[in-house]
């Protein structure tokens, strides 16, 4: 989230989409019903389904599943139609003014430098053009047909709320309604936020549909203030925690990322993730990556990593392609992957095409399953009747099941949607012999590092010199992780302006990132964490709910990354001379001299308003429309059809076949061919949860097995009467991939729409279920869905998927 | 069902006896209000509610195919969410309307009137009615007293159960556990006042987003309820699955009950005795039947001997 749980209070409109916070985050999803009350605020929900959240809304728009570019693009062009813009905001806090490059172009939904047979794109033209200086090139009066406000328009013109009725189903009423709410945030005193989750993410354009709606919120002067941002309700109660500590594949801690095959040069690998500023005078925070990834490596390498050795740069891993867990079940397919460890990981029911999952898992010579629960993956060998059809005897991987804690206890943190590091004190000692995940990485390091040491082996060195500081070898507690993310001083630290001041003793905790050096004399495992533990102690075991302002801004509770900064980008809450836009919802104001407020601002403290800009992570100082080169598929969100598609052509651009579905989506070889059409499997699937379950683990907890004792699928009365299918009937729901078999829960919250002429029916399909369970067993939802990944993220697109629904 | 000995008793079911009143309730009687509005079906006061109470009921099925589950009350799920799917002509609108059910506890309880047990339904000073199953003989005449339909009787202990307002908790200045646990803050409890006014104000935001018959759920046929609704559609209770227009105790417990049961149970008293002799050498199926049969007896007999003292003037 930009913002955070409790901001959402202060919001006066609220825009649900993508997601359905009262189903997945009902804790949460309190504070849409505080703004409702104390705020008058105005509660929208667009959404295939009406749901759980649409049951307490003001309003509910219908919209066909992977059809929210053409929905969101349409409030783009509506709110620069209509002139229901913030204009203060976006001429000085956006791209708006910057021209774009020459050559760049868009035709027929494919831009410059698409090269068809490789699905990538040459970005060379998606850029600004820039001065003799190397900064960017600007119009202020924003009729250079080449400027960003100029190509958003071209690019937006033909989104019009007629196309979305027929894309999106979604009646041009209701859209407009949608329209006109979210436009009455223009103005200053009024702030709308949007709420999304795995919904807008899990489709082949997912990433983009987000960018569409960060975009509307730039439009409107919503990002950065109290009760605005793009707030994304996270699935579990780490994940944030997993995304900020660079667990993903081709991430390291902090947002850095690991070095490509190409980048064998150290200097190379940190001048490209070093960028310098794009306009005079701006912080471009990033100029700082040496010091964040210096100090990393110091973390995990110690005195092993050193000037002389570039910081042990050649003990990281260079990606010869990416590593995400499509790729990783397509090599374990092809047996090119023969061991896997799944740590707090159900691949098996949570990623998409379970079959396809359960042939590459059969194919490995060792899996190990470290999870408190029975998992599905650790049971994939095992015949569980039709709902896990195997011959265990033709499988030959050995199967290590490693019990481990739960988060009641261990003692640590979690980090929530808000950013907040909260920590928690173990409650309970673990059963039987459940080990934390901490002792049992632990004590498979010390046994590779002495099994190196007796009988040697290829390269060594990343792990035999792996900094280990810890009391105890065999375990680490959570404290000492804690103290080494915040990071610490390795010699005397002075301060740079003045040597003779000393700013941090050897072996003292540093106060933030902001102390991190380049030279090797601090240590930080995960610099946005860092500040989380000081020389005053755990910032994350505070518990002062104190609210002096009354905003919600609670910086004594917990603590939150980045320097305990509750909203981003709050300096943009802020006009050019550094006054607050809203009066009443003050985030941070400059005194004259320097930024204050109810927010630790972000911005270094004495930054001019006139001259320093509000998105200090771009090198240019403003947020983008135009995203530059950092979008797979384009700089403009595009609106493309899913890999199942139930037109079999793109509307929005019928006459280019290269646009039909997202050209740079994640194709694998193994995935063509496995796309479901029309004829055969007409209606639109799509997957969710529900407020009983919490993802596969509660099918082993008897109460909420009691409130939700059986898998089912919903289907609406039209598609049910066709069918003749009556509520609570057995019903099977095939794909081209695989089918599940459930009750039929027959309901007038799912209603079929007219798309392009034509009657479209979607199946909603709750996740949850699986053959590893104390209660009734189910089938995966995943058995549907296809390896498909967005642009960008490679994240499967289990939120759209044509079926076929049958008596079972 | 739970302990009381903070709780002063202000009525008890089956029993002549006065009931002390030397202490008052200076804190007023208590209310929990359901905002109908700002419940999303969660569930989560089913789950406290089970755990608190220490209940478990069945895995059901899917079988009725809605999000109703457990589908009813039992002796083993004091509340259950009621979904409806209701169609509104007026706006062309779609409403989701969910309904956490459970016992109202009515200021003037007809399952307390109507249960012929001494000493199996209470209800306190501050306003909940409670169940002391030690002293249920599971006649099941509190199922027929209640304008609900709220009582179960257990398949296992022949006796009547039911939400208990966790009167344990309010004892000792608690909420009720689904209180505690509602995420969304539409479940509230405190004095009876306290929920009229949070509803009132509750109520005029909803008129304001367009439910002109929002309104607060009171019934008075009952002498007003402990648990009150909010509902968007106060001019239709009906809607949210079988919450009654109008509740009212039926009319033959109230003449029974209200006027002639006291004396009808003196006269009961040589028959009880049987009854219980009965029970020990029968068990407890056969008691209902033979409890009804023994006070429809008494009733017919107490009936003829009033009609002959009109008679006899």
């Amino acid at each position: 989230m930009t913002n955070h749980w409790v901001d959402i209070k202060n919001a006066d409109v609220i825009l649900i989409m993508g997601g359905n916070a009262a189903e997945a985050h009902p804790c949460g999803f309190k504070w849409v019903t505080e703004a409702k009350e104390h705020n008058n605020a105005h509660f929208m929900v667009v959404d295939p389904r009406f749901n759980r959240s649409a049951s307490v809304a003001d309003f509910y728009a219908p919209i066909r599943s992977g059809s929210d570019i053409v929905f969101l693009g349409a409030v783009i062009n509506y709110l620069l139609t209509n002139n229901k813009i913030h204009h203060e905001y976006v001429r000085n806090y956006t791209d708006f003014t910057y021209i774009v490059k020459e050559d760049f172009a868009f035709d027929e939904g494919i831009f410059a430098g698409y090269d068809p047979e490789k699905r990538t794109y040459d970005k060379s033209s998606w850029d600004y053009e820039l001065d003799a200086d190397g900064y960017v090139t600007v119009d202020a009066t924003l009729e250079h047909p080449r400027c960003v406000y100029q190509w958003l328009k071209r690019h937006y013109a033909s989104y019009t709320p007629e196309k979305v009725e027929s894309i999106c189903g979604t009646p041009k009423a209701k859209f407009l309604h949608v329209c006109e709410q979210l436009a009455s945030t223009a103005e200053s005193g009024r702030v709308a936020t949007i709420l999304y989750a795995l919904g807008w993410t899990q489709h082949t354009t997912g990433a983009q549909i987000l960018r569409t709606g960060a975009m509307i919120q730039l439009l409107l002067g919503n990002i950065g203030v109290a009760g605005g941002g793009m707030n994304a309700l996270r699935g579990h109660s780490n994940i944030q925690g997993l995304t900020d500590l660079g667990i993903l594949s081709a991430s390291l801690p902090g947002y850095l990322s690991l070095p490509n095959e190409g980048e064998q040069d150290y200097q190379k690998y940190i001048d490209a993730r070093t960028p310098k500023a794009m306009r005079p005078g701006q912080m471009n925070y990033w100029s700082n990556t040496p010091k964040f990834h210096v100090s990393l490596m110091k973390a995990w390498y110690g005195p092993a990593a050193t000037a002389e050795n570039n910081w042990a740069f050649n003990y990281l891993p260079k990606l010869d392609r990416q590593y995400d867990m499509l790729q990783v079940f397509d090599l374990m397919n092809q047996g090119k992957i023969n061991g896997y460890i799944a740590q707090g990981f159900n691949p098996l029911a949570a990623l998409a095409n379970s079959n396809n999952v359960r042939k590459g898992l059969s194919k490995l010579k060792f899996l190990v399953i470290m999870d408190p629960l029975v998992t599905e993956t650790s049971e994939f060998w095992k015949n569980h009747g039709e709902f896990n059809d195997v011959d265990s005897a033709t499988i030959q991987t050995e199967v290590f099941r490693l019990p481990t804690t739960c988060f009641a206890e261990e003692d640590g943190a979690v980090v929530s949607s808000s950013r907040v590091l909260q920590w928690h004190w173990k409650a309970a000692e673990p059963p039987g012999e459940a080990k934390t995940d901490i002792a049992i990485m632990s004590a498979l390091h010390l046994r590779l590092k002495a099994a190196y040491a007796k009988d040697g082996g290829k390269f060594a060195d990343p792990i035999a010199n792996l900094y280990w500081p810890y009391a105890q070898a065999a375990h680490p507690t959570s404290e000492e992780v804690a103290k080494e993310y915040n990071g610490r001083a390795l010699v005397d630290l002075f301060d740079p302006k003045d040597p003779t001041k000393l700013i941090r003793k050897a072996g003292e905790q540093l106060g933030g990132f902001g102390e991190m050096r380049d030279d090797g004399t601090t240590l930080g495992g995960c610099w946005v964490w860092s500040g989380c533990w000081t020389s005053s102690g755990n910032q994350m075991a505070r518990r002062d709910n104190s609210d002096p302002t009354g905003i919600g801004n609670t910086l004594n509770w917990a603590w939150a990354w980045p320097a305990n900064r509750r909203v981003l980008y709050n300096r943009a809450s802020c006009d050019l001379q550094g006054k607050a836009f809203d009066p009443n919802r003050k985030l941070v104001e400059w005194n004259g001299k320097a930024w204050a407020g109810a927010d630790v601002p972000d911005i270094a403290v004495t930054m001019d308003p006139a001259t320093v800009g509000p998105f200090i992570m771009n090198p240019e100082g403003v947020a983008r429309f135009f995203a530059r080169k950092g979008m797979n598929e384009g700089p403009f969100p595009t609106h493309y059809e899913a890999f199942d598609n139930p037109l079999g052509y793109n509307p929005m651009y019928p006459k280019n076949k290269l646009a039909v579905i997202n050209p740079a989506a994640r194709v694998l070889e193994s995935t063509k061919g496995t796309d479901g059409t029309a004829a055969e499997y007409p209606h639109v699937g799509t997957t969710y949860r529900l407020t009983e379950h919490f993802h596969y683990w509660t099918k082993h907890v008897q109460l909420n097995n009691i409130v939700q004792p059986e898998q089912f699928v919903e289907i609406g009365e039209a598609l049910a009467q066709e069918l003749g299918i009556a509520t609570g009937q057995q019903v099977k729901v095939s794909s081209k991939r695989g089918f599940v078999k459930a009750a039929a829960v027959v309901t007038k919250r799912l209603k079929a729409m007219q798309i392009e002429g034509k009657t479209v029916h979607h199946v909603g399909i709750p996740i949850h279920w699986g053959f590893s369970s104390t209660g009734r067993k189910g089938y995966m939802a995943n058995n549907l869905t296809a390896s498909i990944g967005d642009g960008n993220s490679n994240t499967p697109e289990s939120k759209t998927f044509l079926v076929k629904v049958e008596k079972a | 069902m739970s302990s009381t000995h903070s709780l002063d008793i202000k009525r008890r079911s089956a029993t002549t006896t006065p009931s002390p009143s030397e202490r008052e309730t200076h804190s007023g009687e208590v209310a929990k209000l359901i905002d109908v509005s700002k419940c999303i079906g969660c569930k989560a006061c089913q789950t406290a509610c089970m755990e608190w109470n220490d209940l478990r009921d069945e895995v059901g099925t899917l079988a009725a195919g809605v999000y109703d589950n457990p589908t009813d009350l039992t002796a083993d799920s004091w509340t259950v969410m009621r979904f409806t799917e209701y169609e509104n002509e007026a706006t062309g609108n779609l409403e989701w309307l969910i309904r956490k059910d459970g016992c109202m506890h009515c200021d003037d309880p007809g399952c307390l009137k109507a249960c012929p047990s001494p000493g199996a339904i209470l209800q306190y000073s501050n306003g909940i009615v409670d169940f002391q199953q030690e002293n249920c003989v599971g006649c099941g005449y509190c199922v027929t007293g209640c304008p609900f339909n709220i009582p179960r009787i257990s398949k296992k202990d022949h006796k009547a159960y039911k939400c208990t307002l966790c009167s344990d908790r309010v004892a000792v200045g608690r909420e009720p556990a689904c209180v505690k646990t509602c995420p969304t803050g539409a479940i509230q409890f405190g004095t009876k006042e306290a929920m009229k006014d949070h509803a009132a104000h509750r109520i005029q935001d909803l008129n304001r987003r367009g439910y002109d018959k929002a309104g607060l759920y009171d019934p008075p046929g009952v002498g007003g309820t402990h648990v009150m609704y909010v509902l968007h559609h106060a001019d239709k209770p009906s809607l949210y699955k079988g919450l009654p227009d109008d509740p009212k105790i039926s009319p033959m417990v109230s003449l029974w009950k209200g006027v002639a049961k006291p004396l009808a149970l003196a006269a009961l008293g040589a028959a009880a005795v049987g009854s219980f002799f009965h029970y020990v050498t029968k068990g407890p199926h056969d008691v209902p039947a033979e409890l009804e049969r023994e006070e429809e007896r008494n009733e017919q007999r107490l009936e003829q001997q009033m009609l002959d003292e009109e008679d006899a003037k």
